[in-house]
């Protein structure tokens, strides 16, 4: 072996698409073994959908009331799963000994990162997918194929800055703190952001906060995209803005961690 | 960048505490290319902290690690490490091949998966998920996985606890093949007698600080005491523990007492580390 001679100018990664691919195929088939996790990330958006939206004749009844319904629930959707699964998540694989072995492979945090964010994508959708249906059989919500197509683009496109977010969190905090950051973060944001209750019955100071937020910027993009209702102008500034953010946050929290913590 | 002989491992003043406890304490360790190093040393003496300096998981507080005359914490660097995941931390709904192919696509010219299991023993194991390997199937699929990167430096923490005698002497095998192709390998293990059959060089770590440094047969004759056992007339087995054995045998046989089965042995490397960190407080144990 030509250990001594083995110059400094060989010393390079795998190209980061290649490794961001394997990351993922890791990732998703580890998530996807563990069918209870996936599962809960189905019923959870389905089972809201048929307790809060198909019983309201009002809402089910109106096709733009039940598609910025589904619309709604569906970002809620993403942003738990994405939250749960990676501020958790994240904490909970940091704790796990095949970690420190991962971060001492020769690859970045990139191609990690960009395979935590497709797969939060991908199991997205999966909660996605039965709330469109729901959605078509049980309410009025109407998309053409276009709006359809448009929703889907949006909401993986809205649910970057959660799971950014999330492994902030999860590279910040230990397993037991993370849960009840998430659940703090979680709820008001869905609330201010008008995934419980339609923005429009918001008193203005509290419309002001909304928009504001992450979440209310994807709900107003997701809408728009689905039903052709305008978002206010600074939708997508703020949802680009809280991405920047997060994508620092995350970065600071991946460097800063170190495995374990010891006290 | 002239590529004068950089050391494989290259550690120089380095400390770093976890809050209070200092677990390295200026440390200073060279591991040249080709080498076999053994560390050993009480639990929480140092020796995973010093690991995981080396294979960039970890920075130190103070001083600087080198791997190849490149920081660990930089990916390019760790091209060249391979390193064994701990025994219980592989993932366990992965199945074997999946595992070494995911580790295997971080290096430039892996070992083919099939080759490298049917080096491993573990050929007929490739579907099986990690979760339902035996110890010792694992601990072999954790060495297999430091080695399928072709890398230049190997890391081997415990690579054997918990196996039997013939898994161990396979696994010494698959590390020694490793090591005469050229490899450098610092290896921790419990075992003293695994250090004993597979290094040429020994460190010594407690308290974070490297007590010994040297070749084997050095740390070895550094303990000096030979022991000398024998019968004596009366039929009672004496044992004795003398700087030069030589000497005392000449005295024994000029004196003229009756003896019979006069047994003379080093020191084991057991013996050796026992005296090396007992000669410090007893609170090594302890921690």
């Amino acid at each position: 072996m030509s250990a001594t001679t083995q110059n400094l100018t060989q010393a390079r990664t795998q190209p980061f698409l290649k490794l961001s691919w394997l990351h993922l195929k890791y990732q998703f088939l580890e998530t996807v073994r563990i069918p209870i996790a996936v599962l809960g990330n189905v019923l959870f958006p389905s089972l809201s959908m048929f307790f809060f939206v198909v019983p309201q004749t009002a809402v089910a009844g109106n096709p733009l009331f039940a598609t910025t319904a589904v619309a709604s629930l569906a970002l809620f959707a993403v942003c738990s799963a994405s939250l749960f699964t990676y501020g958790l998540g994240v904490a909970e694989d940091r704790q796990l000994p095949f970690y420190p072995f991962l971060r001492s492979l020769p690859a970045g945090p990139g191609p990690q990162m960009v395979a935590r964010v497709l797969n939060g994508g991908i199991f997205s959708l999966f909660g996605v997918l039965p709330l469109i249906i729901i959605g078509w059989l049980f309410t009025e919500a109407t998309v053409t194929p276009g709006q359809l197509l448009g929703g889907i683009g949006t909401i993986l496109a809205a649910s970057v800055p959660f799971v950014l977010l999330g492994m902030a969190i999860g590279y910040a905090l230990s397993a037991k703190a993370a849960l009840p950051v998430v659940q703090i973060i979680l709820f008001p944001l869905a609330f201010a952001g008008g995934l419980f209750l339609p923005p429009q019955m918001f008193p203005g100071w509290l419309d002001a906060i909304s928009m504001a937020t992450p979440t209310r910027a994807g709900r107003d993009l997701l809408v728009q995209a689905t039903t052709g209702a305008e978002a206010y102008a600074l939708a997508l500034p703020v949802l680009a803005g809280w991405t920047l953010l997060f994508i620092v946050l995350a970065i600071v929290a991946y460097r800063n961690d170190e495995g374990r913590r010891f006290r | 960048m002239s590529a004068v002989t950089v050391s494989a491992v290259e550690v120089s003043g380095v400390t770093r505490r976890f809050g209070d406890v200092v677990a390295l304490d200026d440390v200073t360790l060279e591991v040249g290319h080709g080498e076999l190093v053994g560390m050993l040393g009480p639990n929480g003496a140092g020796k995973s902290t010093l690991l995981s300096l080396v294979s960039g998981q970890r920075r130190p507080d103070a001083g600087v690690v080198r791997l190849a005359g490149r920081d660990p914490r930089d990916a390019r660097a760790r091209t060249v490490l391979g390193l064994t995941p701990q025994e219980t931390g592989l993932p366990a709904t992965l199945r074997v091949r999946e595992v070494v192919d995911f580790v295997g696509g971080h290096y430039p010219d892996p070992v083919p998966t099939d080759e490298l299991l049917e080096q491993f023993g573990l050929a007929d194991l490739g579907k099986r998920q990690t979760g339902s390997l035996s110890g010792g199937q694992k601990r072999r699929l954790a060495v297999a996985m430091s080695l399928v990167g072709r890398p230049s430096v190997v890391l081997l923490d415990e690579p054997t606890t918990g196996l039997d005698v013939s898994g161990r002497a396979a696994l010494w095998d698959a590390i020694r093949e490793y090591h005469a192709k050229g490899g450098t390998v610092l290896l921790t293990s419990h075992y003293l007698e695994e250090v004993q059959a597979l290094a040429e060089r020994v460190v010594v770590i407690d308290h974070g600080k490297v007590l010994a440094d040297d070749s084997l047969e050095t740390v070895l004759s550094r303990v000096g005491a030979r022991r000398v056992q024998l019968t004596d007339a009366t039929g009672t087995r004496q044992e004795h523990l003398v700087p030069d054995s030589d000497a005392f045998v000449r005295d024994l046989v000029a004196s003229g007492v009756e003896f019979r089965d006069l047994e003379i042995r080093g020191a084991s490397l057991e013996e050796a580390f026992g005296q090396l960190v007992n000669h410090e407080s007893t609170e090594g144990a302890v921690r």
